[in-house]
């Protein structure tokens, strides 16, 4: 049950988001940007990062739908998925993006751990100070909006089907032309 | 010393705003509309909360930022550090005592936040907007600490340092960039 009242039509982040457009529209330019704009990680790899954290963060709405966008970039791989938000040190994934995870993972507790060591294991498997930086700000920017879901209490569906099919539409169309969508809608029908 | 090559001279956040300008837009945007945008809360009350979160995350940085901020705002530099040693004895209303132990949930876990912390805030007359931006806050500040700490980036410890930019934020706001040239630093 969120914690304010929150459009029961619209789940995890999406009711947030309707009750507060204003701070929706930078939100989802940031992790349309982090996730999902051209780069030299692939989408797919940075939505692992971003489903990574929200897993360590037990966020479940998060996890599971950047997961099931992960999947959509990586080809439907759920068991990929779910290997590295299990242990990814043994998931088929590059050495780059193991030692990417690592820092992830303790940018999600606390970016003081992050050390010399974790980035230099990076560069040595070809890290780029740009590819660094985004690992670092998607995991942080993560922490927000696990936070943010969680802190509102909002509602989470349990059909691994609606997060499948939500995930194919975001990794197709983007963040930001996906919430103008569903937004729109929420305001059309609260003028109603 | 910064883990990757961050402008030289530029303090905390602004080093990786000038590195990922793309990025930077809407995180400044973001900061902009919760703190400094017309709110029921006042821009003092809502920089204290961003400040008690850093505080709790322990980064430098952005709470001397914050709270430089706060104390601009407030015309008093002692109600933030009195937040930051003890919020519950703070001279601070008991709405926003409600609020920063909200936030300071928030700070650990989105999940600790229960329902009577948000009967309690309330009962002091919180709205839910009031709510969801303090949720928001401490969401977002939890995103800024670990983005200025995990970059390794360079925070001076000098409180006198951060005065002039307060001041500066207080009045315009977060939508440009406060420091544009390197700051000497000092040794």
């Amino acid at each position: 049950m969120p914690h304010i009242p929150l459009a029961p039509d619209l789940p995890g982040i999406r009711g947030a988001m309707a009750f507060r457009p204003e701070t929706a529209k930078p939100m989802n330019e940031i992790v349309e940007i982090l996730l999902h704009g051209p780069h030299s990680l692939t989408a797919g790899e940075r939505e692992l990062i971003a489903t990574y954290v929200s897993s360590r963060n037990c966020t479940e709405y998060c996890h599971n739908i950047h997961g099931a966008i992960a999947a959509a970039h990586l080809g439907g791989n759920e068991a990929l998925v779910k290997q590295v938000k299990v242990d990814f040190t043994r998931a088929e994934i590059s050495p780059k993006l193991k030692a990417l995870l690592t820092i992830a993972g303790k940018v999600q507790k606390d970016g003081k751990l992050v050390t010399t060591a974790d980035v230099e294991a990076a560069r040595k498997e070809g890290a780029t100070d740009l590819e660094i930086h985004d690992t670092v700000l998607i995991a942080a920017a993560f922490c927000m909006y696990n936070r943010y879901v969680d802190g509102l209490a909002t509602a989470l569906p349990d059909d691994p089907a609606f997060y499948r099919e939500r995930g194919k539409r975001v990794a197709r169309d983007g963040y930001v032309t996906v919430s103008k969508e569903y937004l729109a809608a929420h305001a059309a029908a609260v003028a109603r | 010393m910064p883990h990757i090559a961050l402008p030289e001279g530029l303090p905390g956040i602004s080093a990786g705003f000038a590195f990922r300008p793309e990025t930077a837009k809407p995180m400044r945007e973001l900061a902009h509309i919760l703190l400094h945008e017309p709110n029921s809360l006042t821009p003092g009350e809502r920089e204290l909360i961003a400040a008690h979160v850093s505080s709790r995350n322990h980064c430098q940085f952005c709470y001397l930022s914050h709270a430089a901020v706060a104390s601009a705002h407030l015309g008093d530099a002692t109600v933030v550090e009195k937040v930051r040693a003890d919020f519950l004895s703070a001279p601070v209303s008991p709405k926003m005592k409600a609020l920063l132990a909200i936030a300071g949930k928030v700070q650990q876990d989105g999940k600790l936040v229960t329902a009577a912390d948000v009967a309690a805030a309330r009962k002091e007359g919180a709205t839910d907007a009031e709510i969801h931006d303090t949720v928001l806050i401490a969401a977002a500040f939890s995103m800024y600490n670990r983005y200025v700490d995990g970059l390794g980036t360079w925070q001076p410890d000098n409180p006198a340092m951060y005065a002039p930019m307060g001041e500066q934020l207080a009045k315009a706001g977060y939508l440009r960039p406060t420091i544009q040239a390197p700051v000497p630093q000092a040794k």
